[in-house]
């Protein structure tokens, strides 16, 4: 595999993107919200509630919790501590649900838009493989999800020390969970995500079906993402490494099938179902 | 013939049950220019995009500069350059980033020509600015700048004239003489007769995925061109009013220039003789030659009457 034609292919698409406001103000809209906008407000909210009823209700919730986990909760009020199970360990999701949208949102339209645009000709008749295009295009909507991760999570982590850390002695966040999650967990589930919509972008005759069906794909994922991140902040050791160890082996055998799968004739609209053809007139 | 540079033999590519094109057979000598002409859905793009692989055959065998596409098609594709029908680009990209992404799939590194490139089509000043405000002639002056970018031992153009303005129709011929002068090889399809006039060494007519006529455009209007008239003019046209009376002559028209029907096209030898017995001082004597749109209908009907008759 020639590594410097996937990365011109990675770097075609995301000069692309960048050049694409409509398609990336959405994207970073959608992280500042989940990194920005509601943990401010929620940690806001918590650490300056003047009403006690709100505070027990969320010490309500933190009593369901496991044990272990109530045990590490750090803060002496009883504002602190729900600041901080809301940080470390409600808002966790939001690193999953961020990247796979992004993802998912390039991601959809990377071998469909080929063909549409009529590029798909371009690269048929290119010296490039299979393979490496396939590579190209993975990266290139994984590094915008991945990114608009990395740099959530340091503006998270940051906003997070600046809101709680006072009242907790000092900067407490990212914790090891935190960590095990954005650089062990969040990389392969994006790329379990982009194996299927990568696939699904070189199947179907339009990027709007594309878009349609990368949805329904990444859904299931979000959820599954979603309950694992969940889990895996409370126990980062286990649950986190070995999480992580099977999603990198499932990402691994569904980016092999999906590379095996995107054949050059469907770059220009052959082989694919129901596609529309032209025909000859029959002798 | 100089070596094949393209062979295709009994070639076969279906969709679903759809024949593109069915025992295809071609040879595309190095260094000539062939045009493959047809109307369209003859099969001449898929023919194309078998050459370099971007297609596979379901039957038959195909060549390529010694090398079979399926098998060698990367290869075949890095000496080839195409010029799609449609010029496509990464629209929000420049001229200039679309060819540096070309350069770099054909690895040709900061060496690549793309200035050089960008001159030869007259598109240097626009190489800066988003193709997608380029004019199609523009677009199709930065497909030709692409396709050459690597120096390809054949280039293949499918419909490049396609809806361009005559300056831009006309960078693409000149590109076709000048790749061919350089000794490329060079496919063209088109359905635009006139186009292929004068530039093509072999024509190949095609229709309903096959190739059913294939050979120098000379040589093509000897075997179908069945015309018998001559342009005949002397300094002193009044000499020439004999003509009708010669034997072998079956008519002759003067208006404007004088023109004679024959009975065969070996008599004319002997009738010059004559009007030069008769003190005729000829400035003139030229067969009708078929233009390619005139010999491309005259094969039509050919091979029209060739299947009623072997239908009846």
């Amino acid at each position: 595999m020639n590594l410097h034609r996937v990365w011109a292919v990675a770097r075609t698409d995301l000069r692309q993107l960048a050049k694409s406001r409509d398609y990336w103000l959405p994207m970073g809209l959608l992280a500042a919200l989940f990194f920005i906008v509601i943990p401010v407000v929620a940690l806001n909210v918590v650490t300056s509630a003047q009403d006690s009823e709100v505070v027990t209700q969320i010490g309500t919730v933190l009593d369901t919790l496991p044990l272990t986990i109530q045990e590490n909760i750090q803060g002496d009020t009883p504002e602190v501590q729900a600041a901080f199970a809301i940080a470390v360990y409600l808002l966790a999701p939001i690193a999953v649900v961020v990247p796979l949208t992004i993802a998912a949102a390039v991601g959809s339209n990377t071998i469909v838009g080929e063909r549409e645009r009529g590029t798909g000709e371009f690269l048929a008749h290119s010296p490039i493989t299979e393979r490496e295009l396939y590579t190209g295009k993975l990266l290139a909507a994984l590094i915008p999800g991945y990114g608009a991760t990395l740099v959530g999570f340091g503006i998270y982590s940051l906003l997070v020390n600046l809101i709680v850390g006072p009242d907790l002695g000092g900067w407490f966040f990212p914790t090891s969970g935190w960590w095990v999650l954005i650089l062990w967990v969040v990389p392969p589930a994006i790329a379990i995500a982009l194996s299927l919509i990568v696939r699904i972008s070189a199947r179907v005759q339009s990027a709007a079906a594309a878009q349609q069906a990368a949805s329904l794909v990444s859904l299931p994922v979000i959820v599954i993402s979603y309950a694992v991140a969940s889990g895996l902040v409370y126990d980062p050791a286990r649950t986190g490494l070995v999480t992580g160890l099977v999603a990198w082996m499932i990402a691994y055998l569904g980016l092999a099938s999906g590379s095996r799968a995107l054949r050059r004739e469907i770059l220009l609209g052959i082989g694919i179902k129901s596609a529309k053809r032209v025909t000859v007139p029959k002798r | 013939m100089s070596d094949p540079a393209i062979t295709f033999s009994r070639v076969g590519r279906r969709f679903g049950d759809i024949e593109a094109v069915r025992d295809l057979d071609i040879t595309v000598a190095a260094g000539s220019v062939a045009v493959l002409l047809g109307p369209n859905g003859a099969g001449k793009t898929t023919t194309v995009r078998l050459a370099t692989g971007a297609l596979q055959a379901h039957a038959g065998v195909i060549k390529v500069l010694g090398m079979d596409p399926r098998v060698d098609g990367n290869d075949i594709r890095r000496l080839s350059g195409v010029v799609p029908p449609k010029a496509a680009f990464y629209d929000r990209l420049t001229g200039r980033e679309n060819l540096e992404f070309a350069a770099k799939l054909w690895e040709l590194g900061a060496a690549a020509p793309i200035a050089a490139a960008a001159e030869r089509f007259g598109i240097s000043e626009a190489l800066g600015q988003e193709v997608g405000g380029y004019s199609t002639g523009m677009r199709t002056r930065l497909a030709l700048a692409r396709a050459i970018l690597h120096d390809p031992t054949i280039l293949l153009l499918d419909e490049p004239t396609a809806g361009l303005d005559p300056e831009s129709a006309r960078a693409v011929l000149d590109l076709i003489r000048d790749m061919a002068g350089q000794g490329r090889t060079i496919v063209m399809c088109t359905h635009l007769l006139h186009e292929a006039e004068g530039i093509a060494d072999q024509v190949v007519l095609m229709n309903e995925g096959h190739a059913w006529v294939a050979g120098h455009p000379d040589h093509l209007a000897e075997q179908y061109w069945r015309d018998t008239r001559v342009h005949i003019d002397a300094e002193d046209r009044t000499v020439l009013e004999v003509l009708p009376d010669l034997e072998g002559v079956v008519a002759a028209t003067f208006n404007g220039h004088v023109t004679a029907e024959l009975d065969d096209l070996n008599r004319l030898p002997d009738i010059i003789e004559k009007l030069v017995g008769r003190g005729a001082r000829l400035t003139r004597v030229e067969p009708i030659q078929p233009t390619l749109e005139e010999l491309y209908f005259e094969m039509q009907r050919h091979r029209r009457r060739q299947r009623e008759g072997a239908g009846s």
